[in-house]
């Protein structure tokens, strides 16, 4: 295990890597092996050229789940926005717009960004800041009916299971 | 043109069609939403939702219209859907701070109060004094 | 079918850019114009993989993929700029 700083220092993100060579081989749309060696390289390449700007590594406990939870928010997307598209059908001054702090748990970095993407993704809230103590989200609702029960909606179906995943 | 859509199964080529159809008219959605709103912050709902949903619909038609048959399974639309989907969100959430800073009036009988100059507030209890100049 | 509807969600998504538009041009302020060029680009993107499908060509995708690109990035940046002042810090 002496051998772990080292191979941490000259390949700081073997996921991340892997990642960047299937972007590289979506991107030429070509698997041909010359193909394959440069998205290798540049998969190597860019996260220890980059590895002073990620001040903290994101810790994925179980990829698996973080499929399972896209694919939740796929259904609540298409789901709510069939709600969404009759509210911008109706008359807008019949709306209640309100601005909603949202409390966050989460502390890292990663996790708030992709709990902030989940809300404004799902349609009737966008997520419009982040106070600097990172201890409230504010929150832009469309039409706003009870603020306890969208908070603990959020908290619920994204911010628990993303919690789970990512800290 | 458009010549040999005809060998496709009728269920293949009506899914595409249906996907392509919803596809606009939720994108379209998403536009009248944006034109009719009355405050920037409503007016951020619609697009960035409706509009990437919408897309995203279309482009999951084409991938099964270039899927089946014609050039191949083509990469590349699964890149621009899976780049649509995790970058609306940041525009949106970019577009709505430029807003607050900015203290662009949100409309009458909007509920709760955004914070401004968030940058320098260090949150909820002190946020009160001075973003009430805001609407 | 998919022949029969694809001029119909082209109309739609001409009718969502003229929309769009609209708001770039009218906009109170620049946030609203912002927010109109960002879903132009979105928009746009949409009646090129249409067109892709008319001609039959996916080649026109490279073109669609820097729009979505350059969109994202230039938004980013005029909202930044907005906001701090400055884009690159």
């Amino acid at each position: 295990m002496t051998l772990m700083p080292q191979l941490t220092h000259w390949w700081p993100r073997p996921h991340f890597s892997l990642f960047l060579l299937v972007l590289w081989l979506l991107l030429v749309n070509s698997i041909s092996p010359g193909q394959v060696l440069i998205g290798a390289v540049l998969g190597w390449l860019i996260p220890f050229s980059t590895q002073q700007f990620w001040p903290e590594r994101p810790h994925l406990h179980n990829p698996g789940r973080l499929l399972l939870y896209m694919l939740r928010l796929l259904v609540d997307i298409l789901r709510s926005n069939l709600s969404v598209a009759r509210l911008i059908l109706r008359d807008p001054d019949t709306l209640t717009p309100a601005f909603v702090r949202y409390p966050l748990s989460l502390t890292n970095e990663f996790a708030i960004t992709m709990l902030a993407s989940s809300i404004s993704l799902t349609p009737g809230t966008v997520s419009a800041g982040l106070s600097p103590d990172r201890a409230y989200l504010l929150v832009h609702v469309l039409h706003l009916d009870d603020e306890d029960e969208l908070i603990e909606q959020i908290r619920e179906r994204y911010e628990t299971p993303l919690r789970e995943i990512l800290e | 043109m458009m010549g040999e859509s005809m060998a496709l199964p009728f269920w293949l080529d009506a899914l595409i069609a249906l996907l392509l159809l919803s596809g606009a008219l939720v994108a379209l959605l998403g536009s009248i939403g944006l034109a009719r709103m009355p405050d920037v912050y409503m007016r951020l709902h619609g697009p960035t939702k409706a509009s990437t949903l919408g897309v995203g619909a279309t482009l999951l038609g084409s991938m099964i219209w270039f899927g089946v048959g014609h050039e191949g399974l083509s990469a590349q639309e699964i890149l621009i859907t899976v780049f649509l989907f995790a970058t609306a969100p940041v525009s949106a959430h970019m577009m709505a701070r430029a807003a607050l800073h900015r203290r662009v009036a949100c409309r009458e009988g909007t509920h709760g109060e955004p914070w401004d100059e968030m940058d320098r507030l260090p949150g909820y209890a002190e946020s009160s004094p001075s973003s009430d100049n805001q609407r | 079918m998919t022949a029969t509807v694809l001029p119909i969600a082209l109309a739609l998504f001409s009718l969502s850019l003229l929309l769009n538009l609209y708001r770039l041009l009218r906009g109170p302020d620049i946030v609203d114009r912002i927010l109109g060029l960002d879903t132009l680009n979105v928009n746009a993107i949409a009646v090129i993989v249409l067109g892709g499908i008319y001609m039959d060509s996916s080649l026109i995708f490279e073109a669609a993929l820097l729009i979505a690109l350059m969109g994202f990035v230039s938004t980013v940046a005029m909202t930044k700029y907005l906001v701090r002042g400055d884009v690159i810090e």
